[in-house]
Parts: structure tokens; C-alpha cells; sequence
């Protein structure tokens, strides 16, 4: 009835994950007691739950990262403790088959349910707002995306609560993660939760590119789209292109555990090298899927607050396509140590340092848009410095590993480990915290307290340097990754520093947290009034803050690069708006209940696989594919927002910005 | 006596005790600390490329602050133009900069590829050791073909005598790395890698799997002897024939899944054992890893 579902999986006899277990069971518990108390639940359901908005399904995405930031580092420091205890004749106080889920679950989470969802949550907000549009191509199957990520996660959550994770590290290499060495259901758990995530991350993919290829405002033509609409083309492009192939990929290994196949296995004609080459296809573009965003975010932040158009916009925006293509040659560089040979691991050697070329033109970019301008010193501006400072030198341990003999020694080491979680936190990382105070009153319509921000920034930056320089150093030692039991005591100084910088962090995620709840405490004082508080250059800043469900009254006119900018110092200088124009009543899509509905059915189905529930998992597969049909024989589609409605809306915003001109026409 | 000489003594053995201690302090500090040629090419190869690169990246840092502080909206002193955007011969410079690097970066990257592709034997006039090792749950077998032994998580080598590797895994991926020596080298299940290493000089060093493999892991540490080459003839002399053989079934016990597993030495191999572990013929417990793994010092049955 219950496959291999027994109440063994509940860990009663274990104390870390029974007490975690029961902490977060309560914290949900509380929160859900809260939602009633307030009476939030109906206001949840029909601004966010069934929102097909891209603003609200945005704030779902961010916000889901965060809370999975907070699980992800929960492991990161379970996993510093062990390395600083866990020296000589000490054990540590994690035996290596939890230790082994930890390592799998914290590299799981960071990238698939923390990076991905804040990079996808941005894409989301931003580029419909930038592109002067009121929504994406598809919004419907954009709340469906959401919902499959947020199954995903919850899968991966569960496995803490019942049975086990993956001990087999964040990419499930086989043999390993083969049923004859990982018997549990740990691997399966990975493997359905990156399938159902991965099902609606492709379908972002589609969307986005759908979205900016064929949906801009009037005028915006593709050299005139913020650098950041040109990076989430480029990283949604290789979303459509890169995660088919993990779907493969996981598919395949999931026919050797489920049907006895012999894609990966040791025996009857598997070849587990197969598995490496197509987990690397997908998994060195995924590292460009996070980082071109980022680099759009920097790009916004730069231009905004040094007051001036982003320095060699088209430079900027063939650098990002020639790394969209070239990151697809590389993939060879993550197993230069398979003995290919010189040739071949010559060619993706140089091919992965050429990467470097465009990657060095937009720092140089930046610092040239920083040149000449007037630079405000706020907190996104200080992401922006520390991820230049910090950047540089994650590019050049990349380049070290590019290089096939420097690789051969430094592979797989602490070294390693250094290198991309200084291009993952100092590239990615800083982007979304810089992302999250700038657009935020954009969202919420009042700004984050200024001096706790920097505070936070300042526990990221010095906590990432303290916690990964001394893996640098160990990497030299030859101290490798994902060690239970470290076997050198000489090595404890550099674990104990590194266990430092990790609360350091752990403080900023704290601080961030205070920062929220004192800013939204303190909302008045810190309005955002005008819908434009940076004096920004870009179409989001046109319209209020927070914009009205369809962004814009009339889909803005585009004349040149910055569409905002031009528009507003016009403006200025005539001392009047444009011309009222005549609006007319908008169509917007209605809400769904869809993609919740679905997810739910996907998350039983997901489940019962995985413990072999198979009438369950046919029960699932109905469910989800009735919705599908439901859905699809729907009557309404549209709702209309009346003429009179939009007109109001739009003379009030007339009002307060004839009002904001005034202030700044008077301080030119 | 003396009180000179006693001085000179006191201070020899100062001295001695010092050197120790620092000897100490700098051993095992793997890359950084080559034994052989390899392993010298590499770090070599490693201190120039960042000495290139940090010849670029550190004037970038330096403008980066200088930059951003220079033009803070606060200074006064320094000329905002709102709308400069572009100039030619900077976009020249900025796209020139970090390709020139990568051009000669690559030209290194070309060469040193191939001259230290693990499968190129080392030349030498003294012909090459061989060593056939192969990774189990979780231990190092290292066979020694021309001598007729094998050892479990100890290598002995002859020092200046270059050593060529064939490998394998009888389980899941490892890799092979001794730090000091250099390059290290993935065991993968049913298919054989190569590699040539060659210790200049003696002494004990680390070996480890630099390539996760299960819960018994941190335990696949060993040990790399490298004796002057008449000692190590000494000991293979010694070694064989001493201890149990390594046949289908003491193989078959030690594949029994273990970890931090003293070192063993076999006095004898069954021929062609390596390549029927390559071919999946030894007819070996498939056993699954499940079981956690046995804790220090575990009893797998000593053979030597």
C-alpha cells in the first residue's frame, strides 16, 4: 500500500534532523496561525497564490530563495562545525551519512532553490517593467513555473522530515548515485525534485525569451533594451538550450535506479563517463544562467548611481552574447583529470579562459561607467564595488583552473571549492542583495533602512573573504572537498577561520532580516513617493511604485537607449509632462489557480515515486493532467480594467510627477 | 671539557631541534612543496599565470577604488559629464587587455598540456616502474606487477625513478593524488587511466582520493614511501613471498567495504589481476555500500 514508506523514515532515533524536523514543522505552524489570525489568507490567494502578475510572481520567486538561503546556510555551518571538530582522533559530531546529505543538500539548494529562483524572481519583476510591457508572453504557465520550483523545493525539505537526502554530493555522479551504492531513497528524492523544478524552469525559459523577443514597447527596439533585458535574454536562451539536457540526463539515471537500465552502471554496457560529459553540458551553462543576470544587475546599479549611461553599451551587450555562446564549449574543463589527452584538454582549456576576454570587458565597462560620473555611495553601489574587488581575483583562480596542469593538482580541492563560491557569492550573491535594496521600493513603495543595508553588505564581504581565503590555502596543501573527517591537524587554524567568516555571513542573514522588519516598521518615513527614488534611467522607474497591476496606462513611446532618461530630462527642460494621450480600457490576464493546483498534484506524484507508491503516482499524474484540461476548456480569459479606472489612475500619476519635476527642475 | 665547546654542542643540538621542527612545519605541504619533476613544472606553471594575471587584475583594483572614490558625487574637484558614454580608443584597449593575456596564457596553457599529459612517460635513462593501483570501498590496492606484490594504502617508489600508473576503480570514481608528486588522475569502474609521477627525492609523503566516493571517504588517506632505489629493491626482495597472497578470494575480502585501513602487503598477486578488474571478471562480492563504514583502525584481515 505504502511501497517503502514505513515509520523508519521518520527519524525518531536522530536527534539533529527529529529536532529540525519539529523546529520548522512549529515555525510553519505559527506562521500559518499568524496568516488566520490577520485574516491574510483570502488577500494571500488572490494577490499572490493564484497571481498571474509578473511583479507578484516575482516576490514569490525572491522570497521563496530567501527562506532557502536561510535552509542552504543552516548547512554550511553544520558543515564548518564538522571540519573545525572533526580533526585527528575526533569524529566530528556528524557521522559521514549525515555529513555526505549535508554536502548534497546545501550544493543542491544554493543553485537550484536559492541562485535560481532570486535570479528567475528578477527576470520576472524587471523585464516586463523595463521592456514597457504589462506582462510576459505567457502568464499563466508563468505561475505554473513557479509553483513546479516551489514543489521542487518542498520535496527536497521533506526529505528531512521523511527518509533521507542524497549522499551522493550535488550532481549525483554515478556509479555512485547508482541504486547497487546508494540503495535509499536520498538519490530518488534528488532526482524528482530537480525534475519537477527543472520542468518549470524550462518553462521560464520559453517564456522570457518568448517575452522579450516578440513584446516590447513602441520604439524599443533590441539596441535599445536595458543591458539587463539583454543578459536575461542571454540566460534564458540558455535555459531553453541546457536544461533539456539535465532532464535527460536525470531521466536516464532515473530508468537504471527505477527500471533496471544500464545507462551509467558498471555492469551491462554503462558507461558512467556518459554522465559526466551531460551533467557538465548543462551544468556550465546553469553557471552562466546565474551570472549573466547578475551582470545586468551591476549594470543597472552602475549607470543609476553614477549618474550617467552605462559606458560601451554595445560592447556590453556583444560581451554577453559572445559568453552565452562560448560558455556552451567548455564543458570539459570540470574533468580535464580523466586523462583525455593533450589536444583535447588543450582546446577546452583555452576556450574556457577566452570566456575570460568579454568577461574582463565589462569590468572595465563598469569602472569607465564610474569614470566621469557623480557615484552615490549607497548599498547597491557598495555590492557593486565589492563584487569588482572580489570578482577579479574568482576570475583568475578560473583562469588557474582552465589551465590543464595548474587543474591537475588544484581539481577537486578546497581550491576548487574557493574558486566558485567566490565568483557564485562575489558574483552572483552581491548582485541579488544589490537587486533587492534597488528594486525593492520599486515592489513595496518604501526604501530599505540605508544603514543596516550597508551593515549587511559588510558581513558579506568580509565574512566571504574570512571563510573561503584559508580554502585557498588548504587547496594548496592538497586538503580536498567534502571531507567528513579532516585527516592534518596543522589544518585547524585555516577550518576555524573559515568557520568565523561563516557566521559572519550568518550574521549578515540575520542583520537582513532586521533590516526587513525595521524597514517595513519605519515604512513612512522612507516612502517612495515619486516611483523614480534613484533617479533611474529605465522604463521600471516611469511608472508608480508599486506599479498598478498593468504597469502602465499606455505602453510607453521608446526613443532611444534610455527610454526613462530621455523621456525625463525632456521633461525638465520643457517643465511639462507629454501630452495626456487617450487611454483606453486594458485587458489583463485573470487569476488562476492553476499552477498552485498542479504543483500539488506534482508534489504527491513526485513523492510517491520516490517511495514507490504507485497507485498514489498515477493518482498524481490524473490530478495534474485534469487541471491541465480544466484549464484548458476555461471560458474567461481576460478580465477588462474600465476606461475610467485606468484614467484615474493615470491623472493621479499625472499629478505626482508634475510634482516631482518641479523639485527636480528646481535643483538642476 | 671545555665551556666553548659545550656552547657549540648546546647550540648544535639548538639548531638541530629548530631545523627539525621547521623541517616538520613545511612537510607535507602539498603543490607547494614538489618532490619531482612534475609536480615542480606544475607549480611553476601555476606561480607564473598568476603573476601574469595579477599584473592586469591589480592595477584594475587599484582603479576600481581610486575611480569610484575620485568621482563621488561629494567632490567637487572632480568634472561630472553626465553623457559620456563611449570612446574608441578605450573599448580598444579594454577588449586588448584581457585578450593579450588570454593569448599568452593560451600559448602556455597549449604547450604545458601536452608536455604534462599524465599518459607521457617521463624520460629517464632508468626504465620506469610500474604500479597498477586500483580503488576500493574505501582503500588503494597498488599492485606491483614486475615484483609480484601489492601493498593496500602504501605506496613504496624508488626515488629518481620515474613510476608509470595504470588505474582503475573496482567500485565507484576516485582519484589518485599524491599533492607532492603532482597530477592527479580519476579511477574510473571498467576503464584504466594512465599516468607517470617520479619522486626526486626521498622521504614520506600524502596520498589521498581527491574524488568523493561514499561515506567511507575521508578514510582512503595513504601513504607514499620513497626510498632510495637500492633500499626499495631491498624491500620488494623482502616483501615477496612474506604475508598472504592476492588471489580471487583475499581480493574478494578486501573488496569488503572498509575504511582508514592499515596498510597490508601481499607476498604474491594473481597474474592478469588488474586486467580482470578492469574487465569485470574477478569473481568478486558485489557488495553495496550501504553498510557505514567500519571505523579506525577496522579488521580488515592483515596480510602482512
Amino acid at each position: 500500500m505504502f511501497g517503502r514508506l514505513t515509520w523508519d523514515a521518520i527519524p525518531f532515533h536522530e536527534p539533529i534532523p527529529l529536532i529540525t524536523s519539529l523546529v520548522v514543522l512549529l515555525g510553519v505552524a505559527a506562521i500559518a496561525a499568524w496568516i488566520t489570525k490577520i485574516k491574510a489568507w483570502h488577500y494571500l490567494w488572490h494577490e499572490y497564490i493564484t497571481s498571474t502578475d509578473h511583479k507578484k510572481i516575482g516576490i514569490m520567486y525572491i522570497v521563496m530563495g530567501l527562506v532557502m538561503l536561510v535552509r542552504g546556510f543552516a548547512d554550511a555551518i553544520m558543515m564548518r562545525a564538522q571540519q573545525s571538530l572533526a580533526i585527528g582522533a575526533s569524529q566530528g559530531y556528524l557521522p559521514p551519512e549525515h555529513y555526505n546529505q549535508i554536502f548534497s543538500a546545501h550544493g543542491t539548494i544554493m543553485i537550484f532553490f536559492v541562485a535560481m529562483p532570486l535570479v528567475i524572481g528578477f527576470m520576472n519583476f524587471v523585464v516586463p517593467l523595463q521592456l514597457g510591457v504589462r506582462d510576459v508572453a505567457f502568464p499563466t504557465l508563468n505561475n505554473v513555473s513557479f509553483w513546479l520550483a516551489a514543489s521542487g523545493a518542498l520535496l527536497v525539505n521533506l526529505s528531512l522530515f521523511i527518509g533521507e537526502f542524497s549522499r551522493a554530493g550535488w550532481l549525483g555522479f554515478p556509479p555512485l548515485s547508482e541504486k547497487a551504492f546508494s540503495p535509499g531513497v536520498g538519490v530518488d528524492y534528488y532526482l524528482v525534485a530537480l525534475q519537477v523544478s527543472g520542468v518549470g524552469t524550462v518553462l521560464t525559459g520559453v517564456n522570457f525569451v518568448t517575452t522579450i523577443l516578440k513584446i516590447r514597447a513602441p520604439g524599443m527596439s533590441y539596441l535599445r533594451m536595458p543591458v539587463f533585458c539583454w543578459t536575461a535574454l542571454a540566460s534564458n536562451l540558455l535555459i531553453i538550450a541546457a536544461f533539456p539536457v539535465l532532464t535527460v540526463v536525470l531521466a536516464e539515471l532515473m530508468l537504471d535506479r527505477y527500471l533496471g537500465f544500464h545507462f551509467f552502471t558498471n555492469d551491462g554496457g554503462g558507461n558512467s563517463m556518459l554522465y559526466m560529459n551531460l551533467i557538465w553540458v548543462w551544468g556550465h551553462p546553469e553557471v552562466y544562467i546565474l551570472v549573466l543576470p547578475a551582470f545586468g544587475i551591476y549594470s543597472e546599479v552602475a549607470s543609476t548611481f553614477s549618474g550617467k549611461p552605462l559606458f560601451g553599451y554595445r560592447s556590453m551587450v556583444f560581451a554577453t552574447l559572445a559568453i552565452c555562446i562560448i560558455s556552451f564549449m567548455v564543458w570539459l574543463h570540470h574533468f580535464f583529470t580523466m586523462g583525455a589527452g593533450g589536444d583535447i584538454n588543450a582546446v577546452f582549456g583555452i576556450a574556457s579562459m577566452i570566456i575570460g576576454i568579454p568577461t574582463g570587458v565589462k569590468i572595465y565597462n563598469w569602472l569607465f561607467t564610474m569614470y566621469g560620473g557623480r557615484v552615490r555611495f549607497t548599498v547597491p553601489v557598495h555590492y557593486l564595488i565589492g563584487f569588482m574587488l572580489t570578482f577579479v581575483i574568482g576570475g583568475l583562480t578560473g583562469v588557474l583552473l582552465a589551465i590543464p596542469p595548474v587543474d591537475f593538482v588544484v581539481h577537486n580541492s578546497l581550491f576548487l571549492v574557493a574558486h566558485f563560491h567566490q565568483v557564485i557569492i562575489g558574483g552572483v550573491v552581491f548582485a541579488l542583495m544589490a537587486g533587492c535594496t534597488y528594486w525593492f521600493p520599486k515592489a513595496f513603495g518604501f526604501t530599505l533602512h540605508e544603514g543596516l543595508g550597508k551593515a549587511v553588505f559588510w558581513c558579506w564581504f568580509i565574512g566571504f573573504h574570512l571563510a573561503f581565503m584559508p580554502l585557498y590555502v588548504l587547496g594548496f596543501w592538497g586538503a580536498t572537498r567534502r571531507m567528513q573527517h579532516i585527516p592534518d591537524a596543522t589544518w585547524a587554524p585555516w577550518l576555524n577561520i573559515a568557520l568565523v567568516g561563516a557566521a559572519i555571513i550568518g550574521l549578515g542573514i540575520v542583520l537582513t532580516v532586521v533590516q526587513l522588519l525595521y524597514s517595513i516598521k519605519t515604512r513612512e518615513q522612507r516612502r517612495d513617493v515619486t516611483g523614480d527614488p534613484w533617479d533611474g534611467r529605465t522604463l521600471e522607474w516611469l511608472t508608480l511604485s508599486p506599479p498598478p497591476h498593468y504597469n502602465f496606462a499606455v505602453l510607453p513611446d521608446v526613443h532611444g537607449e534610455e527610454a526613462y532618461w530621455t523621456r525625463k530630462q525632456t521633461a525638465i527642460k520643457q517643465d511639462q509632462l507629454i501630452d495626456e494621450p487617450d487611454y483606453q480600457p486594458i485587458e489583463m490576464p485573470v487569476n488562476t489557480p492553476t499552477g498552485v493546483i498542479v504543483a500539488f498534484f506534482a508534489t504527491v506524484c513526485g513523492f510517491a515515486i520516490i517511495w514507490y507508491i504507485w497507485w498514489l503516482a498515477i493518482l498524481g499524474l490524473v490530478g495534474a493532467f485534469a487541471i491541465f484540461v480544466w484549464y484548458a476548456w476555461r471560458d474567461e480569459h481576460e478580465h477588462i480594467i474600465p476606461v475610467e479606472e485606468v484614467r484615474h489612475n493615470a491623472r493621479e500619476r499625472r499629478r505626482i510627477r508634475m510634482e516631482h519635476l518641479h523639485t527636480l527642475s528646481q535643483s538642476v | 671539557m671545555n665551556t666553548g665547546a659545550l656552547h657549540v654542542r648546546r647550540l648544535r643540538r639548538v639548531i638541530a631541534v629548530a631545523a627539525a621542527s621547521l623541517a616538520l612545519a613545511a612537510c607535507n605541504r602539498g603543490i607547494l612543496d614538489p618532490v619531482g619533476p612534475i609536480a615542480a613544472q606544475e607549480k611553476q606553471i601555476l606561480i607564473n599565470s598568476t603573476a601574469i594575471m595579477l599584473a592586469i587584475i591589480i592595477p584594475t583594483m587599484i582603479a576600481t577604488v581610486a575611480f569610484a572614490w575620485w568621482f563621488r558625487r561629494s567632490n567637487s574637484k572632480a568634472t561630472y559629464r553626465p553623457d559620456w558614454e563611449y570612446s574608441g580608443a578605450i573599448e580598444m584597449v579594454v577588449w586588448a587587455i584581457p585578450a593579450l593575456t588570454i593569448m599568452l596564457l593560451g600559448g602556455i596553457t597549449w604547450i604545458a598540456s601536452h608536455d604534462l599529459d599524465p599518459a607521457k612517460p617521463i624520460k629517464s635513462n632508468v626504465p620506469a616502474l610500474k604500479v597498477e593501483v586500483v580503488s576500493l570501498d574505501w582503500k588503494w590496492l597498488f599492485i606491483y606487477p614486475d615484483q609480484g606484490i601489492a601493498t593496500v594504502n602504501q605506496l613504496v617508489v624508488p626515488a629518481g625513478t620515474p613510476v608509470s600508473f595504470r588505474l582503475t576503480s573496482a567500485t565507484v570514481w576516485n582519484s589518485f593524488f599524491v599533492p607532492q608528486m603532482g597530477t592527479m588522475i580519476y579511477t574510473m569502474p571498467r576503464m584504466a587511466t594512465e599516468l607517470n609521477l617520479r619522486a626526486d627525492k626521498t622521504g614520506e609523503f600524502q596520498g589521498l582520493s581527491s574524488h568523493f566516493s561514499g561515506d567511507g571517504f575521508p578514510g582512503m588517506q595513504f601513504e607514499v614511501q620513497s626510498l632510495p632505489a637500492d633500499q626499495f629493491a631491498m624491500w620488494a626482495q623482502g616483501a615477496r613471498g612474506t604475508g598472504q597472497p592476492l588471489n580471487p578470494q583475499t581480493y574478494a575480502e578486501l573488496s569488503k567495504p572498509s575504511s582508514y585501513v592499515k596498510p597490508i602487503t601481499y607476498g604474491a598477486v594473481a597474474p592478469g589481476l588488474f586486467d580482470a578488474i578492469v574487465n569485470d571478471k574477478v569473481p568478486q562480492l558485489h557488495l553495496p555500500q550501504a553498510a557505514p563504514p567500519a571505523n579506525k583502525n577496522s579488521a580488515v584481515p592483515a596480510g602482512g
